[in-house]
């Protein structure tokens, strides 16, 4: 048994103990999911010393984003590593780096600069188990900020995950509260398979109470965030605090809207949202990637297959445009937005 | 020659600027680059063509009577299975086969230097290398048949995966080259301990984007690993000119490291260089660039027609430098090997053979529930369904009706007629 076997044996104890830890000396004061992600990494990289993070900046600088701020200083550059400015080389590398035992998470600095790792990502990263047949496993997480509303420039504001849920063997993820942020990404790092970590940018300043009694087993399956009667909506990552706010909204209409966060997008849970229609007959599925061929289109694929006699109407969506992501001044329009949900909504109950 | 595409002015004065002053080479500059690029200028060579013997300053190697013996042995066996898998192809056996004629002392020259801790990540022509890693040519099988991605173990024999996109390789070697140096296993004086990398790909991939990035990486992070580029002057019909102006070995330069141009032919030369710089790398002095000079004899795949694109007497010079050829003459010429030798080695490369076509045709089709193992780690409720679906619809015709793939191996000919489809990209 090698060093790392006899750690990672020791993980799920050591996990419970540190995670007390820390939450108890932050108590219930609020964090951000920036700082959730950074306590997650942080926690990972103590228990288990194959752990590495590694993309451009993210040493020194903490990140453009500051998710990996203070890491270096305290475990060192050879478990921080600063890489020369070429994302296929990050996660080619990175490969290798876990073929050799090692747990490389790897930043994409942004979402529109993930596309030169792409042929790593698809041609080794996610098959690199299927074609070894199970020699090797690639236990590796690629967390990428993604989605709009900064008001960045563009490649700096997209939401390419549908890309990344159509190839066979990756794992596809995106937390949209700081306590799901920390859960899922230390889960992420601890699971055998690669996983393609989607983080809300937008979001990153967003606080929230990290959660005690998550059981990290479960933190990839989705969840019910809001119970309600009238209509289903089903979102994830940056579009669930919009939805949140339609729910609250639509109740003083007097409508009652049940919200589900998927939080794992590949492979797809949709349990809680087959549940759910089959109680309201209605679903809305809400996220800003551009419709076609997207997640929603999965969810409303597979949710007339398997309830189509509990829909009482078409499953509609709301979604970002077929098209290329617009000029920030015109971003607002492009996004979900309360109105657009709300309207939404209203179409499916007047079916 | 260079097609008068590349000659951006052809009626410059050869006097003028030259690469690096202006920017722009005049055409006598580049067409120097050209044939110094075609051409096998500067390399190193421990075994001439006629089969002299002479020794190299920087590359010494104890030549005995076993150790040529044993790299010849080596070499008559490879290019033998290799023979049959061209053959199994022709008779339908296989659906496609990548061969690697003339490239045997490439191959076991750098495949016998590797020590057992050492590492070696393939592209996919690589069957002598596997053969000098301790894998069975059977196990190369299972891809050229269609019944897996690769039948080896990657882990027990220090070989990884054939990598079939091109290049991809070049940084997964140099992340697992930047591990063993994190492992503390490198530059530790102990040769017998410390580890190197070492990754092979072709000319035509020099060109890839991950190559480059590989030797930069290699380079920001002192990775000991050593890119050896099998340079058989041909990436399917492109001749080399078209990947680079310079010798491909002259690239190392601009990284910053070691770059070697070994006559690929000479199966000495490639044995001293590649273990040089193997241990270069395992002491810490990596990465180190090898470019191995030889010349692909035969198609790119069984698919691959080379009469469309190269001329017949090229191919037919390049045989006075055959790599098996030499080592037999100077075998002979000092009496270190008899009749006895050559005719034995000659059997087992037989018996090899043999035992290669009956595992081929032997090959059996993996069971339909194969399609969905190992794309997780941990059951995935979505693969089971479609499994679950998919086995339920075969069972539908389970009254002798089935649809192809429940047939099992009766379908051997949609398998070689859709890896022939695929072939011309291979």
């Amino acid at each position: 048994m090698t060093t790392s076997e006899k750690a990672s044996e020791q993980t799920a104890d050591q996990i419970r103990a540190d995670v007390a830890a820390e939450i108890a000396a932050i108590a219930a004061k609020p964090i951000t999911i920036a700082k959730a992600l950074n306590m997650a990494l942080r926690a990972a990289m103590e228990i288990d010393d194959k752990v590495l993070v590694m993309g451009e900046d993210v040493g020194t600088l903490g990140g453009v984003f500051r998710i990996t701020d203070g890491l270096k200083k305290d475990f060192g550059e050879h478990r921080v590593i600063d890489t020369p400015l070429a994302e296929a080389g990050i996660v080619g590398t990175g490969v290798g780096l876990a073929l050799r035992g090692y747990k490389p998470v790897c930043e994409m600095q942004f979402d529109g600069f993930t596309f030169p790792a792409f042929d790593q990502i698809i041609s080794q990263v996610a098959k690199m188990q299927y074609r070894s047949q199970g020699a090797w496993q690639m236990p590796m997480v690629i967390r990428i900020p993604f989605g709009g509303g900064i008001g960045a420039v563009e490649h700096h504001s997209e939401s390419p995950e549908s890309l990344f849920c159509h190839i066979a063997g990756l794992r596809v993820m995106s937390p949209s509260t700081p306590a799901d942020a920390y859960w899922m990404l230390r889960h992420a790092i601890e699971l055998p398979d690669p996983v393609i970590f989607f983080e809300p940018k937008r979001r990153y300043w967003e606080k929230g109470v990290l959660d005690t009694s998550v059981d990290p087993g479960t933190i990839a399956s989705s969840i019910v965030r809001r119970e309600g009667t009238d209509c289903t909506v089903v979102s994830y990552g940056p579009s669930m605090p919009t939805v949140m706010k339609a729910a609250t909204a639509a109740e003083t209409e007097g409508r009652s809207l049940e919200v589900i966060d998927l939080r794992t997008l590949s492979p797809l849970d949709l349990g809680p949202v087959l549940a759910s229609v089959r109680k309201t007959g209605h679903l809305v599925v809400v996220s800003e990637a551009p419709r076609e061929s997207s997640i929603t289109s999965e969810v409303a694929a597979r949710i007339t297959e398997e309830a189509f006699y509990s829909l009482a109407a078409p499953v509609l969506r709301v979604a970002g445009f077929d098209t290329p992501y617009p000029p920030s001044k015109l971003e607002e329009l492009y996004l979900p937005s309360l109105d657009k949900i709300l309207d939404t909504v209203d179409r499916s109950l007047a079916y | 020659m260079a097609p008068d595409r590349w000659i951006k002015n052809p009626d410059a004065d050869p006097s003028l600027d030259g690469p690096g002053t202006s920017g722009v080479p005049s055409a006598e500059h580049m067409v120097r680059g050209l044939r110094q690029t075609a051409q096998g200028e500067g390399l190193v060579e421990l075994l001439s063509p006629e089969g002299e013997l002479s020794s190299h300053p920087d590359y010494p190697l104890d030549v005995t009577p076993d150790l040529l013996k044993g790299l010849y042995r080596d070499m008559v066996l490879v290019r033998r299975f290799d023979r049959e898998g061209n053959a199994l192809q022709r008779q339908g056996q296989l659906g496609i086969w990548v061969p690697l004629l003339g490239q045997e002392a490439a191959q076991v020259g750098a495949g016998r230097a590797m020590k057992p801790q050492d590492m070696a990540f393939p592209s996919y022509r690589e069957h002598g290398i596997a053969w000098c890693r301790g894998i069975d040519p059977t196990e190369l099988l299972g891809i050229f048949r269609g019944t897996d991605h690769g039948g080896w173990d990657p882990k027990k024999n220090r070989f990884h995966n054939y990598t079939i996109v091109i290049g991809n390789q070049a940084l997964n070697a140099t992340g697992y080259a930047m591990g063993q140096r994190f492992d503390g296993l490198v530059g530790n004086n102990d040769p017998d301990r410390d580890e190197a990398t070492i990754v092979f790909f072709g000319d035509g991939a020099t060109s890839q984007g991950d190559v480059h990035e590989g030797m930069v990486y290699a380079a920001s992070f002192d990775a000991p690993v050593v890119f050896y580029c099998q340079n058989n002057q041909w990436a399917i019909s492109e001749p080399v000119e078209t990947q680079s102006r310079v010798p491909l070995h002259q690239r190392a330069a601009g990284y910053g490291f070691k770059g070697i141009r070994v006559d690929g032919n000479d199966v000495l030369a490639c044995l001293a260089v590649t273990r040089w710089a193997l241990d270069e790398c395992r002491s810490g002095n990596g990465p180190v660039m090898i470019e191995a000079f030889t010349y692909r004899m035969d198609a790119h795949t069984t698919s691959d027609d080379p009469t469309r694109y190269r001329l017949a007497d090229v191919t037919e010079a390049w045989k006075m430098f055959d790599p098996i050829e030499r080592v037999r003459v100077h075998l002979t010429r000092s009496g270190w090997a008899d009749d006895d030798f050559f005719a034995s080695v000659q059997a087992d490369a037989d018996e090899l053979a043999a035992r290669f076509r009956a595992h081929a045709v032997g090959l059996e089709t993996p069971p339909p529930t194969r399609i969905f193992d190992h794309v997780y780690s941990s059951p995935n409720p979505q693969l089971e369904r479609q499994e679950r679906e998919f086995l339920d619809y075969l069972e539908d015709f389970s009254d002798g009706d089935g649809p192809d793939a429940s047939s099992g191996g009766a379908s051997l000919a949609g398998t070689a007629a859709g890896a022939n489809a695929v072939g011309g990209v291979l």
